[in-house]
């Protein structure tokens, strides 16, 4: 129980900080540090409403999409399928950038192409679906809508592109050391 | 507020059919959801208060005027280099650049924020290194960070 506690504390702290720093506020001056809670409060209401269904998608996707069989289907001569699966895999995932590498890393080992891997790359971080969801509903549907619009073919391109610059060499060299990880 | 409401129903759909066709994966998937909240609580509800306390001390003016249509390309330069530079999440960031919005800020500038933020890590930079080498993880962010500039000047004129 102590220890529950002193677990919570530290997970909180900043928020704690944060939170003296805002009664601070309203003892200095108190409509300042009123509004201050206002806003938070707001925000607070707007974005718990539309947060459930996100985690819902999130941890339903995870249990769902079978990643190995999809990482199967990204390999050399795959073609435009096996793209559109590598962007697939990336949309339907949840996490940080730096939690897709490991991902990668297993689509290098398990021999999926290389533009395919970086096309999963990209889709991983701008195209999420939870995430846009929840995009769009702090940013308005426009603003998400067009920047998926535009992320499309920068995807495509940057892995276009890094499939040109990178030389057979080196592509290999990534491969070993993919095999080696 | 449609928006929100279609979420819901179709998350509420997928739910009861997964449910229906695996109790079991349908539990550990929920346990998932929880937990990746949980993960996230402490860093959200401190943003929120981070933005209501800054918001209540920064005057609209002082926003405009750092990352507004007048900071043209000195607040999309910036903007871009903080979201290559910081790891944020989305469910952080998102609420912030909503904020950043409504108080005066412009388009191109939070945008290229975003945009850099999604795309360009350069706090991951050793990971990546790891797994695709110093020239792969070079090129791609190089690129990256080019396009999310190309992008914010493209959300701007068309929702400007």
């Amino acid at each position: 129980m102590k220890y529950k506690i002193k677990h919570i504390i530290k997970k909180y702290r900043f928020f704690f900080i944060l939170l003296t720093v805002n009664f601070a506020l309203l003892t200095y001056d108190f409509s300042l540090g009123a509004n201050a809670f206002k806003l938070t409060g707001v925000n607070l209401l707007e974005m718990l409403s539309i947060l459930p269904p996100v985690f819902i998608l999130l941890g339903l996707l995870d249990v769902w999409v079978d990643k190995a069989l999809m990482i199967k289907l990204t390999g050399e001569g795959s073609g435009l399928k096996g793209a559109l699966i590598a962007f697939l895999i990336g949309s339907l995932a949840a996490g940080p950038l730096y939690a897709a590498f490991p991902i990668a890393g297993v689509m290098l080992k398990k021999s999926s192409k290389f533009s395919n891997v970086i096309i999963f790359l990209g889709a991983w971080s701008t195209t999420k679906v939870p995430m846009l969801i929840f995009e769009a509903s702090s940013m308005g549907v426009k603003f998400t809508v067009l920047r998926f619009l535009l992320n499309l073919p920068v995807i495509v391109l940057i892995a276009v592109i890094m499939e040109k610059m990178l030389s057979k060499e080196e592509k290999t060299e990534i491969y070993e050391k993919a095999e080696k990880l | 507020m449609i928006f929100t409401l279609s979420i819901y129903i179709v998350t509420t759909a997928l739910l009861l059919l997964s449910f229906f066709k695996n109790k079991t994966k349908t539990k550990i998937a929920l346990r998932k959801s929880w937990r990746s909240f949980e993960n996230i609580l402490p860093q959200f509800l401190s943003v929120l208060m981070l933005i209501g306390i800054i918001l209540s001390i920064l005057s609209p003016e002082t926003i405009s005027m750092l990352l507004g249509k007048d900071s043209g390309w000195f607040g999309v330069a910036s903007a871009s280099l903080i979201g290559s530079i910081t790891l944020i999440p989305g469910f952080i960031a998102f609420p912030l650049a909503s904020a950043l919005l409504k108080s005066g800020a412009a388009y191109a500038q939070i945008a290229a924020f975003i945009s850099t933020l999604m795309m360009v890590g350069v706090v991951t930079f050793p990971m990546e290194i790891k797994f695709f080498g110093k020239k792969s993880t070079l090129i791609r962010n190089s690129f990256a960070f080019v396009f999310s500039i190309l992008i914010a000047v493209i959300i701007e004129a068309v929702l400007e």
